[in-house]
Formats: structure tokens, sequence, C-alpha cells
């Protein structure tokens, strides 16, 4: 077991890297960072422009290889290069990468559980009403992508403040800085109820489906009828026999669940004005920041194979199939 | 029914006038009763679609929901139609318990077996944790599990089918249950297996004396077991009596012309007996006798009303048909009343076998796989020795069967011969051209003279294809380019293997399985090849089915000069259709000759136990004789035993004094002719040479 | 006979009814719905800007006077047909790529999944997002190709996987035991067999192109001004939604009507295609 980790870990480091170098050079070539020097009133001259690019590894003048192999030997130590303004990317990075965590982490688990234990709920009621509707909602909610939802999210939380005269929810920034202590706790936890919930939502639908789905499947199998066989219960035979079968396929649903998260974080931070990852990688392509953009793919792709890897891990410990011994 | 009770007791089971109508208007199950006596085992027979399975959920209540059941289950005197859910589910397990076909699917895969049957101690007995497991591992050791504290803690797919059915009986047998339901729970098994669970259940009944309902297809296994029998055909009972009556003396021509149909071992001349048609579709039942349409002995006044359960004689036997009397009073069987197909007749004298043309000769193949681990990196473990070194050779005009267990390498020999490529070692020579040898446009040209057969019919013909067009494929690969020729020779092919021209414009999907068998069969004579591979052509079709198929492929033989290579799991198949029969275990020829030589005088010991491990439909011959059981499963063939393979299970090693036994454990023994004049040799160290004990009336 | 049970089992099934006729009615209002509005989208009423909706202007004007309602039935069209050319290329990519790496195995197979996990480790947005800028001024079909391009890996390993059960079924088999070469049995054999997986794939990719293109056009990633797509008026309707709702909500609207739509027609259509299927 602790070999094969081993291989799976090198093997999603070199994907990793292989994935952020191709980002890299996607960005060199596509984003322009001389045109924010270009057109200044004074006018910049050129040789400074060029003098000040070079600096911070941006010069399109530079062969973009040469500036790979700069960029990628300052990533390997650690440092993800200067900003178009000469700002470090670290420092920034350091900045945005908790506030982004931090909604993924809320948007995964709340997703997930609530997900699963609504679409197994619906399973165990298929055909009944409380099926039909948490289906029909599933189903609506999938159509509506997140910018459509969390528009809609402040359009609500606006016309319930106004109603009310008074500020209930929060819909802009991560908190408030005039609050201190509990005070501000409690409004960190208001800004975060409109973004978890416009990222969940749409998680919470994708696993009641397919946790719905698996388990029907599982449902219909010989091992659920060898269980009420020997005497349980169909409540008892549904919880420890069924669900807990069909939690393996809908696992292995994780990786990929996680990736349609992925963007959907990048709208609602741009949203609701937090300041993250996403809302960054949205702010620097606009702004032809290619080692911002590069810094931004880079925390993608090792966020994408931490989840895949997760996955593998969470399949592996629920089936005992799959267990290498 | 008002049978008098054979026992002290009333029945623990009885059912009457059971009804069972799916959601949609199926009806399933048709006025089934029956009773069953503690200690007794009834058999339920049927075939496939015939209701018998649907009967024993019913009873369980575990039919899904939205189902119509009406009529009467009573257990103990007890009704359990209607009853409340939790009275049911109190009962399940405890008075009733049930064994399901497929051991792998019935088991939930995340939990140990251990585990498992430690719940069903648990939900009936109010014991620990501990003791339920220390329960379980009895449970498991009573069943013939080696090693049960260990394997108690392994998962259902770490054990073998046999070991995984054993588990699912000590399951079973938790609770002391009054009646145990088995729902072919031998079918996914290999002959010695079989046999071997069988004993099991055997075992469990004396442990626990439960009446035992016995549902099965295979009439052999009724016949060894069952004291009384019931019939099912279109989910309705049509003869039911003690085992002997039915067997000996069966009173309504569907069992009749069943128990006709079978090929039996101990009878291998004969000219098999199919039933015609095919049974009726559940939804589309005619008016009458459901069996009148393929009824040998049909008047007028069959298709009038469906005949009802009658008493014959006198006794507890009752049969559903309206010349039943009739049948009994005249003395009438299978045999005199169902049309005995013609043998073909021989196209030319055979010449001897050494004078005949070589179609396929095998020498020394082998093919390893390695044995990979791991689900994203793959590593090689080990190397699966799947084909070992066999040797054997097909003459013009001659039938050799490969039989042998799953795992012996059967398949892959039919894969390597098939193929058409460069063996990993050995040579393959067909039709006197080396497999290794041969050029791109040879090696195409060759594949019109070898040709196969598939085993299942469902999988064999592309779903998207009308039938006209899966018979053309071939011909068109190999140059008819002429549309009126390619249907003249389409429409030849359907009417050779007993089907109409105009089928050719329909789906496979609306054929039975014994018609898209034959339409497979067709496409394999499309080319007129030499030689047929036949991969198990019949094992996955009912009994009344197969026996038209069986009696197709030997009538084509015979008027088309053809070879076959047949392979097959079921010895009574075998021992009709071949000529010459290949013994396999573990990748080896264990033993090859004429069927005759073989059969008549096994000299390997595991041919002598598989022979014997075969049920024969036939009660009195069933119960009185001897079977060698083998203990323990299959080694793996990734690590097979140095020496004779066959020494970890073999019986007559048991026997040998410890020098002789060394032998078998440091010496590989290889296939040595037994008699100079004979046909005949077989790969021991210690072939037995006298007496057949297996193969009894023979 | 068996595209006669199927269509007889999609009439029968009332998502795909319902899916169906709402389509209809959303194609039939982006393609004729212009014709009987009083404006053309490239008008611009001078008198008017950022009104609500009224009897002149059925569902408002924007700030500088364009009719909502001639503009967003524009934006619908570009959005629809995006979405299906999307589906088309992906689909058919997906069924090439999938098909060879499991019939043929070995390399081909290694190599293309290869490249297929490694476009997966990026989520599809944000490489289109690094590489819009190149594409401004250039065609919109370039944005079709990118997210198509983007977007059949999945697919692709759907397909792959039942590739390799159908490459050891018998009928399979008995092909490639006449003699019969690799790409015909995959055309031929292959690929038909997979058709039900492929139409509902290319059908559930209709939407998700739909909704890839607004994602992208939101932060001006996408279509380029002067065209409009649903998404890039979502977008400049979004950041005026408290004041003047009616730019938002109608884009917004019929986005998730048309993806709605398009999703029942692929859940009836599994239904319908897919005799496993449970529900």
């Amino acid at each position: 077991m602790g070999a094969y980790l081993l291989k799976r870990l090198i093997s999603n480091v070199l994907l990793v890297a292989i994935a952020a170098s191709m980002a890299y050079f996607l960005a060199a070539t596509s984003l322009n960072p001389r045109a924010k020097y270009e057109g200044r009133q004074p006018p910049v001259a050129e040789a400074i422009v060029d003098a000040t690019l070079d600096d911070y590894n941006l010069n399109d003048k530079t062969p973009v290889f040469e500036r790979y192999v700069t960029w990628a030997s300052g990533v390997v130590t650690g440092d993800l290069g200067k900003t178009w303004d000469g700002k470090s990317v670290n420092d920034e990075m350091g900045r945005r990468i908790g506030v982004s965590l931090r909604l993924l982490l809320i948007g995964t688990i709340v997703g997930c559980v609530v997900g699963v234990t609504v679409g197994a709920y619906a399973a165990v009621k298929q055909y009944r009403l409380s099926d039909r509707v948490i289906g029909v909602s599933a189903f609506v909610i999938m159509a509506v992508p997140v910018f459509v939802l969390a528009t809609m999210l402040t359009l609500v939380a606006v016309g319930i403040n106004d109603t009310l005269g008074f500020t209930l929810l929060e819909y802009t920034g991560e908190y408030n800085p005039a609050l201190s202590g509990w005070d501000q706790f409690t409004n960190r936890l208001n800004h975060l109820i409109l973004p978890t919930i416009s990222l969940a939502l749409g998680q919470i639908a994708f696993y009641s489906r397919i946790q719905r789905n698996m388990m029907l499947d599982v449902l219909g199998q010989d091992f659920v009828r060898t269980a009420r066989a020997k005497g349980l219960s169909r409540r008892t035979a549904l919880f420890k026999h069924a669900l807990r079968t069909s939690l393996v396929p809908a696992a292995t649903y994780f990786a990929f669940a996680f990736g349609t998260l992925l963007t959907g974080a990048t709208f609602t931070e741009k949203i609701f004005g937090w300041h993250g990852m996403g809302a960054w990688l949205v702010d620097s392509i606009h702004s032809h920041d290619t080692n911002a953009v590069a810094a931004v793919s880079l925390f993608a792709a090792v966020c994408v194979l931490v989840a895949g890897f997760l996955s593998d891990l969470i399949v592996a410990a629920l089936d005992p199939r799959v267990r290498v011994s | 029914m008002t049978e008098p009770t054979t026992g002290r007791d009333a029945p623990i089971l009885e059912v009457s006038d059971l009804n069972v109508t799916f959601r949609g208007g199926i009806k399933a199950v048709r006025g089934v009763s029956y009773r069953l006596n503690r200690g007794e085992i009834l058999g339920i027979v049927g075939e496939s679609g015939s209701g018998k399975s649907v009967t024993s959920l019913a009873v369980m209540g575990l039919l899904p929901e939205g189902t119509e059941i009406s009529g009467s289950v009573r257990l103990h005197g007890k009704e359990l139609i209607g009853a409340r859910e939790e009275e049911l589910t109190r009962l399940r397990g405890k008075s009733v318990s049930m064994i399901f076909q497929d051991p792998l699917s019935a088991f939930t895969p995340v939990y140990t077996i251990g585990d498992q049957i430690a719940e069903a101690v648990r939900i009936h007995q109010k014991v620990g944790k501990d003791q339920a497991a220390r329960r379980a591992v009895e449970l498991l050791d009573l069943v013939g599990i080696p090693r049960p504290d260990l394997r108690a803690k392994a998962f259902p797919h770490e054990f073998s089918g046999g070991m995984r059915q054993r588990a699912m009986i000590a399951m079973a047998i938790a609770n002391d249950p009054d009646v145990l339901i088995c729902d072919e729970p031998t079918t996914a098994l290999d002959v010695t297996i079989q046999a071997q669970v069988l004993e099991v259940l055997k075992t469990a009944q004396r442990e626990t004396g439960a009446g035992i309902v016995m549902i099965t297809h295979d009439l052999g296994v009724v016949a060894g077991l069952a004291d009384r029998v019931l019939v099912m055909y279109a989910g309705k009972p049509v003869e039911t009596g003690t085992v002997e009556e039915i067997y000996y003396r069966p009173r309504q021509p569907y069992t009749m012309g069943l128990l006709a149909s079978i090929p039996r071992m101990d009878r291998p001349t004969e000219r098999l007996i199919p039933i015609e048609g095919n049974p009726p579709s559940p939804a589309a039942l005619p008016p009458g006798c459901p069996f009148a349409p393929r009824c040998p002995l049909k008047v007028e006044a069959c298709d009038d009303a469906e005949p009802e359960l009658e008493r014959i004689g006198t006794g507890g036997r009752m049969s559903a048909c309206i010349r039943s009397h009739e049948i009994d009073l005249k003395g009438l069987d299978g045999a005199t009343v169902y049309p005995v197909p013609e043998a073909p007749a021989q196209r030319e004298e055979r010449r001897p076998r050494a004078e005949r043309e070589t179609v396929l000769k095998v020498d020394d193949l082998v093919r390893h796989y390695p044995l990979m681990k791991g689900a994203v990196f793959k590593r090689q473990v080990g190397t699966v020795h799947a084909v070992d070194g066999i040797s054997f050779d097909i003459a013009q005009g001659e039938t050799l069967a490969l039989v042998g267990e799953s795992g012996c390498g059967k398949t892959t020999t039919l894969q390597q011969i098939m193929q058409l490529q460069a063996p990993q070692g050995g040579t393959v020579v067909v039709l006197g051209k080396d497999s290794a040898k041969l050029g791109k446009a040879e090696r195409k040209e060759l594949r019109r003279d070898l040709q196969i057969v598939f085993q299942d019919p469902m999988a064999a013909l592309d779903p998207r294809m009308p039938v006209g067009d899966i018979l053309a494929e071939p011909l068109r690969a190999h140059g008819y380019k002429d549309a009126k020729a390619v249907r003249a020779r389409v429409a030849e092919l359907l009417t050779l293997v007993g089907l109409a021209p105009e089928h050719a414009e329909r789906y496979p999907q609306h054929f039975s399985g014994g018609q898209r068998q034959r339409i497979g069969i067709a496409r394999a004579l499309a080319l007129e090849p030499k030689l047929i591979v036949l991969d198990e052509p019949v094992s996955a079709l009912d009994v009344s089915i197969q026996a038209g198929v069986i009696n197709l492929l030997e009538d084509l033989k015979a008027r088309l000069g053809l070879s076959y290579l047949f392979v097959a799991h079921d010895l009574s198949v075998v021992r009709h259709l071949a000529d010459r029969v290949a013994v396999m275990y573990l990748g080896k020829i264990a033993e090859i000759g004429a069927v005759d030589e073989v059969y008549g005088a096994p000299a390997h010991p595991y041919t002598r136990a598989l022979l014997s491990a075969i049920p024969l439909p036939d009660p009195e011959l069933e119960r009185s004789r001897t079977r060698i059981l083998l203990e323990g499963d299959l080694p793996s063939p990734a690590d097979p035993p140095s020496g004779c393979r066959f020494r970890t299970r073999c019986p007559k090693r048991a026997l040998l004094g410890e020098a002789e036994a060394r032998k078998c454990d440091e010496v590989e023994p290889t296939v040595e002719r037994l008699a100079p004049a004979g046909d005949h040799g077989a790969a021991c160290h210690y072939p037995e040479s006298t007496e057949a004990v297996a193969a009894p009336g023979v | 006979m068996r595209s006669k049970v199927t269509l007889a089992r999609l009439a029968r099934n009332p998502q795909a009814r319902y899916g169906l006729l709402a389509l209809v009615l959303l194609l039939a209002l982006a393609y004729i719905g212009p014709f009987l509005g009083p404006y053309d989208w490239t008008d611009k009423d001078f008198m008017a800007f950022l009104s609500p909706p009224s009897a002149d202007h059925w569902w408002g004007t924007t700030q500088i006077g364009q009719d909502v309602y001639a503009v967003t039935l524009r934006g619908m069209q570009k959005s629809i047909v995006i979405g299906f050319l999307v589906a088309l290329v992906s689909t058919g990519l997906a069924a090439l790529v999938g098909a060879a790496a499991g019939y043929f195995g070995g390399w081909v197979d290694k190599a293309l999944m290869w490249g297929a996990d490694l476009l997966l480790v990026l989520p599809s947005f944000l490489i289109i997002a690094i590489i819009s800028p190149r594409l401004k001024g250039g065609s919109w079909l370039w944005f079709v190709l990118l997210l198509a391009l983007f977007s059949w890996m999945i697919t692709s390993r759907v397909v792959r996987s039942m590739t390799l059960s159908l490459r050891e079924r018998e009928f399979v088999l008995a092909a490639r035991y006449m003699g019969i070469p690799g790409w015909k049995i995959i055309l031929r054999h292959i690929v038909p067999n997979l058709s039900s997986l492929l139409i509902i794939d290319a059908t559930i990719n209709v939407s998700g192109a739909i909704i890839g293109e607004a994602a992208l056009s939101f932060f001006g990633f996408g279509i380029q001004p002067p065209d409009v797509s649903l998404g890039t008026l979502i977008a400049a309707g979004s950041s005026k939604v408290t004041g003047y709702p009616w730019l938002f909500l109608f884009p917004a609207g019929l986005l998730v009507l048309l993806v709605l739509s398009v999703n029942l027609i692929g859940d009836g259509l599994r239904d319908a295609l897919d005799p496993g299927s449970t529900k």
C-alpha cells in the first residue's frame, strides 16, 4: 500500500508539473503585460519598459522558453515570481489562498453530506411525493449556472434587507473590518451564508442525483434481498447494506465534482466580492499578469489532483475489493 | 392437496393456490400448491421462466412492492400472505431461510463473511458480539470451510464460488430454521464443487432437521436429493408425485418430454428427443393448456380450457393433463409419444482414423499470462499458467471434446487456436498450415475453413443488425460481392439450420435462445468451413431446447463432413456428441482418448471423480452409486502444485505408500498410452486399469 | 424496429415530451420571435435608456437604448448554435478517441488516455480563459472549437470502458475471427452499439456547452462585442441587477429554460434508450 501511494504521488507531481507548465506557456504567449506600460501619459521609454519587464521576467522580447526556465527554477525554490507591477506573487497568494480554501472546504463538505443524505432518502422513497420533489428540485438547480444563482441570491438579499430596513444578510466581501472580537466572528459567518449556498446548492443537486441512482442500482441487487431474507427489516437492510455499498460508486464522482466546484468558486468569489484565488485569476487575465495566472493554474492543478487522490483514498477505505493488500 | 401426511406431524409449510402477478399484469405464478413436511425435501423443477423462483420469493415475502400475491402460504399453520411486515421480518431467517443462486452477488461486498453470518445470528438471538462471532466460526467449520477462524475475516470476493455457497448455507442455518428454500444453489458451480455443496446441504439438513424446498432446472440434482417433485411449466404446476413416480412413470406430456430430452451418460448412443417449439411468454398465454402447442398428444379439447391438477391412481400423485389417465392406462413414456428424429445417414463409410486427413494438430501449446495487481500502476506479481503444454489432434469428420472445470484452460486453448497467431510455445497446425508461419492473406484465407459457435447466443449476435446482415457479414468479408448471391446463400443457410428464409429481416432479439443459437451455427457454416470450434454451444439453453441443437450439430456434421472441436463442461453432452475426449486440469491434459474408452474405463483419478460427480436423472441409480468427492478447491493457476498438478486433491494419492507418493510430488506425469491397441492415454503415475466404477450403466 | 420501439418509449416519457415541447417553443422564440418584435437588435432608441418593460419595449431597454427583447433573442440564437456545434464536435471526438483507445489497447490506449488525463487536471474554464485574449477580434468559431476541445474527456473515458467490454463480446470476437479489420469493426459493431450512450451524451453536452459559453462570456472571456450571447447579456445585466432587474432576468431566465429543456430531453432519452435503467 505504501509503495503504491508513493508511486501515485510521484505521478501526480509529474502531472501537476506538466499541467502547470502548459498553463504557463499558454499564459505567457496569450497575455501581453507590455500593454500595461504602453500608451501611458506621459509615455514611458521603451528601454525602461524593457528593463522593468525583464526585471519581472515578463518581457515578450525574451524567448518564451527562456522565460519559462527562469519561472520554473523560481517555482522549484518556492518563488512564484512577480506580478505585472512588481509585487510578490507569493505574498498575494498567501493572502488569497485561505479565502478560497475556506469556501471550497465548506462547499465540499456541505455539498457531499447534504447531497448524499438527500439522494439516499429519495431512493428509499422512490416514486413517492418526496422523491419527486427532490428530483425536480435537483433537476432545476442543475440547470441554473452558479453566476445566475449567485446574482439571484444577491437580489433576494437586497430585497429582504430593504424590506426589513436593516442588513440581515451580508452580500459583499468577507467581513466588516470595523468590527472586532465576537461581533466580527458572527459577521464573518453572516458573510459566509450566501456564498456557501450558491456554491453548495449545485453540489447538493449533483450528489443527490448520483447517490439516488447508485442506491437504486444497489437496491435491486441480490445482497439486499439476502439481508432481508436473514431477517433484517427493510430499513436496516437499506441503511446497513445498501447505503454503505452504494457510497463506493458515489465516491468515485468526488474528483469530478470538485472540478466543477473550483470553477464555481471563481464566480462566487467574484460576485460576492471575496478576494480569493478565483477572483484573482479573472483580474489577472484582464491585467495581463502572466505570473499570477500561472500561480493560480498551479494551485488549481494541485487542488484537482489532491481531490483525485482523496477520492481514491475514500474509495479504498469504503471498498475492500480495491484495497491493495 | 389432500394427500395423507407421511410424517406424524402436520406439514410445516403449506402453500395453496398461490398466484403472483407482477406490475404490468404479467402472471408469473398461477395456482401453485404444495406442502412440505419436517425433514422432507421437495424438488421444484422447471425451465427458465416457469415461475419456480418467483414462487419461493413469494413464500419469503420478498417480491418487489406492487406485486399482487393471492392464495395462501401457511407456516406451522400460520398465514403469511397479508401478514404484517414486522411479523414476516421476525420469521425470515429464523423459521424460513433461503439460499440463493449466485453467491457472489448474494453477499454484501463491503462486509466480511464472518460479520454477515454473525449479523444473522444476532438478529434472532440475544447474544453478544463476541459470542455471535464465535458462532459464525463454528458454522463455517460445520459447512467444511478450512481454517474457519481466519476465513471468517475474509471478504466475499476473497472466497471461491464453492466456498461462498458453503458460507451462504452456514448463514441460512444460523438460526436452526424449519424450512430451507434453495434457489438453484449449485447452478453457478462446477460439477465437483456441486457434489461437495450438495453434501454440505445434506449435512445442514441433518443438523437442523429442516424441510427443504429445492428449486432447480437440473433433473439429476433432484433425482439424488428429493423425496417428492413438483414440475412447473408456464407458471403452473403440471405434475407432482414422489421422485420415483415422476422419473419412472411420468403421466404428463411435458414431464415425459423433459425426461426424454436429457442427454444421459448411461445411454450415450440414443438419439435425443427434443420438444419442438418454445415455452409461451407469460404475457401471451394460449387459451387452453399452455403446453398444447408443443405437445405430441394434443387433441382438440386441449385448446378449450387449461387443465387443473388431478389425482391419478392412488397415493399423492397428480397431473394436469386431460389425457393423463389414458397415458397411465397405456403406460406411455416420452420415447414412445415424442417423434424420434431420424439419425443422419453417414455420407460415406468412415475410413480408419489414421487414414483420414488431420484438420487440427496442436502440439505442446503454451499460454502464460502475467498476473497483474494494482489499479493505476499495474505490476506483475506472478504468472498464470493458463495452458501449459497440451497436445492433441483432430482427424477429418471427428469431434474432439475438450472438457474440464472453470479455470482448466479450455477457453484459452480455444482462443489460441482461433487467433491463428504464433503461440507463446508449441505449434498450432490447421489443415496442414502452421499458424506461426501464416502471411496476412493466408491467415484470412484459412479463416474460411475455421469457424466458431459461441456459448451465449444473446451476446454472439450484434443486436443492431438484422439476421440477414449477420449471416452476410462473413460472406461479404470473403469476397461474395453479388447481392443476389448473398441473399440466396443466406436463405439457404437459414433453411439448413431449421429456420425460414423470411427470418432474415428480423433482429436477433425477436428469436428465442435456441433459435439464436441456430443463427450462430448458420453464420459459422456460411463459408463452408472444414473445422468448427464449438464453445459450450448448448450450456446456456434449457434442456428441452438443448436436445434440438445437439441433434442439429450431429446432422450437420454427418451431412457436411465437418470436424468439431467441442469445448464443454457438461460431460453428458460430451458423451453424446464427441468421438474423442480430452480432460483438462490446470492447463494440462489429464486424460485423452476415445469416448467409450475414457468414459468406460477412466484411468486418471480426476476423470473418475469428474464422472462420478455428475448427477444422473435416475433416482435409483443416483442413490445407489458411490461418489468420489474431491477435497478443496482448484489450486490457483498462478501457483500450480509441483509434480502432478492434481496431487493436492487426489483421492488416490492418499492410498499410496510414502515412496510412491513422493513421485507424485516431484515428477510431473506426461500423457502415456495405456494399452498398445486402444486410443486412450492418461497423465498419471498410477493409472487405474481395472473396473469402471464411475459411470454406472455403461 | 429498435428505433420504433425507442421512439414509442420516448413519446410515452413525460419528461422527454415536455422537454421537447419546451425546446421547440424556445427555438421558435429565438428564430421567429425577432420578426414579431417592433425593434431590430441593432436599433437604438435614444428616447428610452434603461426603461422598464412597457408596451413599446416589451422587455425594457438597455443603457444605450437597445431593445432587450430583440437583443436577448439575438443572444439566444448564438448560444443555441454554439451549444449544438460544440456538442456535435466534442461527442464525435469522444467517440473516436474512446473507441480507438478501448479497441486497440496497448500504447494507443495509454497515449490517448494520458492526454485525456492531462486535460482533466486543469479545469477547462481556466484554460479557455487564459487563451481567450488571443481570440479578441477572431471568429467566434474558434471559441466553439476551444469549448469542444476541452469537453470530450469524460465521455471518451466512458466510451473507452464500454468499448473494453464490447471488445470481449462474442459478436465482436466473431467479426474478428472472420478476418474483418479493426477500424471496420469499430465503425460497424462498436460505435452503433454505443449509439444510445452517444446520443444521450451529445444532448447533455449541448446544455454543458451553453452554460460553458455563458460562464466564459460572463467575465468577458467568450463572445466579444459587438456579438452578443446570453452570457454577455447576463454579465451586463448582473452588474445592474438591483436597480434594473429586467436586464438580468430575461436572459438568465431564458438560459435556465434552455438548459432545463435540453436536460429533460437528455434524461428522457436515457430512459428510452437504456433498457436497463430502473427509473
